[in-house]
């Protein structure tokens, strides 16, 4: 088989896990790296296309979005806000332990890491069930009071689409975790090799980060606005 | 110059290479060797070209009468949506790059493979599924709305399958973000010891400006995809113009990607240009910066003129005006491409090889394509002949005469490397004649036709339009029969063909400097770089390697 040549790759006991097309670990973590922020360009692109929306039609309609904004509960925002920024906190904690060889340490800070993570979508799934509950889902159901009724929808749409799809990155993120934590269990990472831990946590910052700009645009702006 | 004689030393077994590596098909579907994933790219796509070239020859076959006789209008619909989505997303876009660059750019480099071949495969695997979903959407009576999905058609009134077509096209864009960002990381830590910046070759330089393009673009079409895609699911209301959303964002939306896109489609044939242009006039390419910068400068730009596909949608006329002089601004890098070409050629010592052939019919039509762009780019041109056939035409210029004759022209310049054997050089002569005679059929009467005013996908048109409706229908016929003699002769070549020598055109590319077919590590010795590109001189001229 083409890749079964004899004196390559990514043994156990290999401590550094050099492929064999590489010439040297230098040059292996240089590709992952950049091929780790490109791939972040291409989420910031990618919700990008969501956030333009949002700004024009709050552009458009910005009343009516204000308005909505005032259907979002501030309070389990601003926890989940909290919670994530932690989970950040752990996340990076984890990171380090690997670079400065403390693996023991990599565990427990992925599994914090992770509980958070969950929490913020069990707080998201609470704050989901409430809009449903209350009409506020867009589609034949939807119903809102008030002269503003078609632009929150809109901003009901959109509200779903962007938390809908960072949630999605959220349980990517978990699943990402979960396998970090097998391989640390299995001692695969070291001060010398920890590649994964390091490109998981940057994937990690980046969906925190879509959330530090979802929460104010979507629970804050247009609050005191009446 | 053709091959001169190759002798085989005769040995016992025949040495190792990428293509006796391993036998059956886990070797193949497993494989994580760059060279084997352009072959699973290369039969898929081919697969793809000929479905997306079927529903061509039943919208031809429906022109060939004034009278919507052979399908209904619906059916006609079908035909023209599954022909742009098949053609564009799972052949155009993929063609050179995820076959000819896969294989050579790692080779062009010196490197043993791509930065990431787990990702390379896996990029392969997204494609299929893509095209799994799509295939489903055209068995199960396929999608009627234009291969631009635009809304509010395609969210609250079609009928077709919008939502399996949308994912297939949602899934393999991933697999395009993931070629680019294989190819930009790969160029950049992957290059050979002496293999500066400015001594790569044009064709790597035109893959980092093509993967710029799929690694910038793509996520917006993906992100506008899931958008139309919960819009008929969930019901949400994004673009729904009853709830104060705006079509026309999604046709912003919509065109930021796919304008570039025809970039990710033309540019890596200017890459296959460049190499074959030096190779068969034996001369350094002219103004090596300039075309190397040419092909970013085309990428940048082709970010900024998305407006100009929506001269009549009801953008603003100030925006209108920006984007019509930014269009016209793309035609400088691209005059800087064809003139570098030409220069290049002047003077040169002339072999008129299949790929040459390629090269000068890509040059001349891309030249047409590129002038009747700058019409379509004028404002009140664009009003006159916008949705007629004089578009259909301009684009077919640039994507079949562009993109399809730099692939075929790459797949003869390089079938001997990756095959290691040579296909019959007087029917690959013939077939490129075909395709000339057949393509100029097809297309050219279509511009005056769209002039005289032939709308686009209409199912039946005024009886003063059919003969040039017969010429086109002519055309695609002589057309359709130049695309099936290359399969057939490649295929002819694998078993009979003669064995291909290291270096049959005598060029100084680093993927000729090794085996053909190549070892599965590509070099035997990694090779260092000492000296630029192109650099055709007397003595250096071998043809044997």
């Amino acid at each position: 088989m083409a890749d079964a040549r004899p004196a390559s790759p990514a043994s156990a006991e290999h401590p550094v896990m050099l492929q064999h097309h590489f010439d040297s670990p230098a040059q292996q973590k240089d590709a992952s790296q950049l091929g780790m922020w490109l791939f972040l360009v291409t989420e910031i692109l990618f919700f990008g296309g969501l956030f333009t929306v949002y700004t024009i039609y709050r552009w458009s309609w910005p009343s009516g979005f204000a308005d909505a904004s005032r259907h979002m509960d501030w309070k389990l925002g601003t926890l989940n806000t909290a919670v994530l920024i932690f989970s950040s906190l752990s996340m990076a904690m984890a990171v380090h332990s690997a670079a400065v060889g403390r693996v023991r340490r990599i565990i427990p800070y992925l599994l914090i890491t992770m509980l958070l993570g969950a929490t913020f979508l069990a707080v998201k799934a609470v704050e989901y069930t409430e809009h449903i509950r209350h009409h506020l889902f867009p589609g034949p159901w939807f119903h809102y009071p008030g002269p503003h009724g078609r632009p929150a929808e809109l901003f009901f749409s959109l509200y779903f689409a962007m938390t809908g799809l960072h949630a999605l990155h959220m349980i990517i993120g978990l699943a990402i975790l979960t396998v970090l934590v097998v391989q640390a269990r299995r001692g695969r990472y070291s001060a010398a090799w920890h590649t994964p831990i390091e490109m998981s946590g940057l994937y990690w910052h980046f969906v925190d980060i879509v959330w530090i700009f979802l929460f104010p645009l979507l629970y804050l702006i247009g609050r005191h606005i009446h | 110059m053709s091959a001169a004689e190759y002798i085989e030393p005769a040995p016992a077994e025949p040495r190792e290479n990428y293509l006796n590596a391993g036998y059956g098909v886990r070797s193949w579907l497993l494989t994580k060797d760059h060279k084997r994933i352009a072959l699973l790219y290369l039969a898929s796509i081919t697969f793809f070209f000929f479905l997306g070239g079927l529903f061509a020859l039943l919208i031809r076959l429906e022109l060939l009468t004034p009278a919507g006789d052979l399908v209904q209008s619906e059916t006609y619909n079908k035909l023209f949506t599954m022909h742009g989505v098949v053609m564009s997303f799972f052949f155009l876009i993929p063609s050179i790059p995820a076959v000819l660059g896969n294989f050579f750019i790692p080779m062009m480099i010196g490197a043993k493979d791509l930065a990431f071949p787990r990702l390379n495969l896996l990029s392969w695997y997204i494609y299929m599924a893509g095209a799994m979903f799509t295939l489903w959407a055209v068995v199960h009576g396929g999608v009627d709305t234009g291969w631009t999905f635009y809304t509010p058609l395609s969210t609250a009134y079609s009928n077709g399958h919008v939502v399996a077509t949308a994912v297939g096209v949602f899934i393999t864009g991933f697999s395009s973000i993931l070629t680019g960002l294989n190819f930009i990381v790969t160029i950049h830590t992957m290059r050979a010891p002496g293999l500066t910046w400015f001594r790569l070759p044009l064709f790597v330089w035109s893959h980092y400006a093509t993967s710029l393009i799929m690694v910038l673009g793509t996520p917006v079409i993906a992100v506008t995809i899931f958008m139309v895609a919960v819009e008929r699911i969930f019901h949400l209301g994004i673009f729904d113009p009853a709830l104060g959303g705006d079509p026309v964002l999604f046709q912003h939306l919509f065109w930021f990607y796919s304008h570039p896109a025809v970039y990710i489609m033309i540019l890596p044939a200017m890459g296959v240009i460049s190499e074959v242009v030096t190779t068969f006039s034996r001369k350094n390419i002219f103004g090596y910066k300039f075309v190397a910068f040419a092909s970013i400068g085309i990428a940048v730009l082709g970010f900024l003129v998305w407006g100009h596909h929506m001269f009549v949608s009801g953008q603003s006329i100030y925006a209108g005006l920006m984007f019509s002089i930014l269009s016209f601004l793309v035609a400088i890098p691209s005059a800087v491409k064809v003139f570098n070409w030409t220069a290049t050629l002047y003077k040169g010592s002339f072999s008129f090889d299949t790929p040459m052939l390629y090269a000068l019919g890509f040059i001349g039509l891309f030249t047409i394509g590129g002038f009747t762009g700058l019409f379509l780019a004028t404002l009140g041109v664009d009003v006159h002949v916008h949705d007629t056939y004089f578009i259909i035409a301009h684009f077919h210029y640039i994507m079949v005469g562009g993109a399809i004759m730099g692939y075929l022209g790459g797949m003869h310049y390089w079938w001997p490397k990756i095959s290691g054997k040579m296909y019959p050089e007087g029917l690959a002569k013939f077939a490129a004649l075909v395709i000339f005679v057949g393509f100029n059929l097809t297309f050219f009467p279509q511009f005056i036709l769209g002039y005289m005013g032939m709308p686009r996908r209409y199912h039946a048109y005024p009886p003063e339009f059919q003969v040039l409706n017969v010429m086109s229908t002519a055309g695609a016929s002589i057309l359709g029969l130049g695309y099936i003699l290359p399969m057939a002769y490649f295929a002819w070549s694998m078993r009979y063909g003669r064995n291909a020598p290291a270096n049959p055109w005598g060029s100084t590319g680093l993927e000729w400097q090794t085996t053909s077919p190549p070892p599965t590590e590509n070099f035997e010795v990694p090779p260092i770089v000492d000296k630029d590109p192109y650099i055709y001189s007397a003595e250096e001229v071998e043809t044997v390697g």
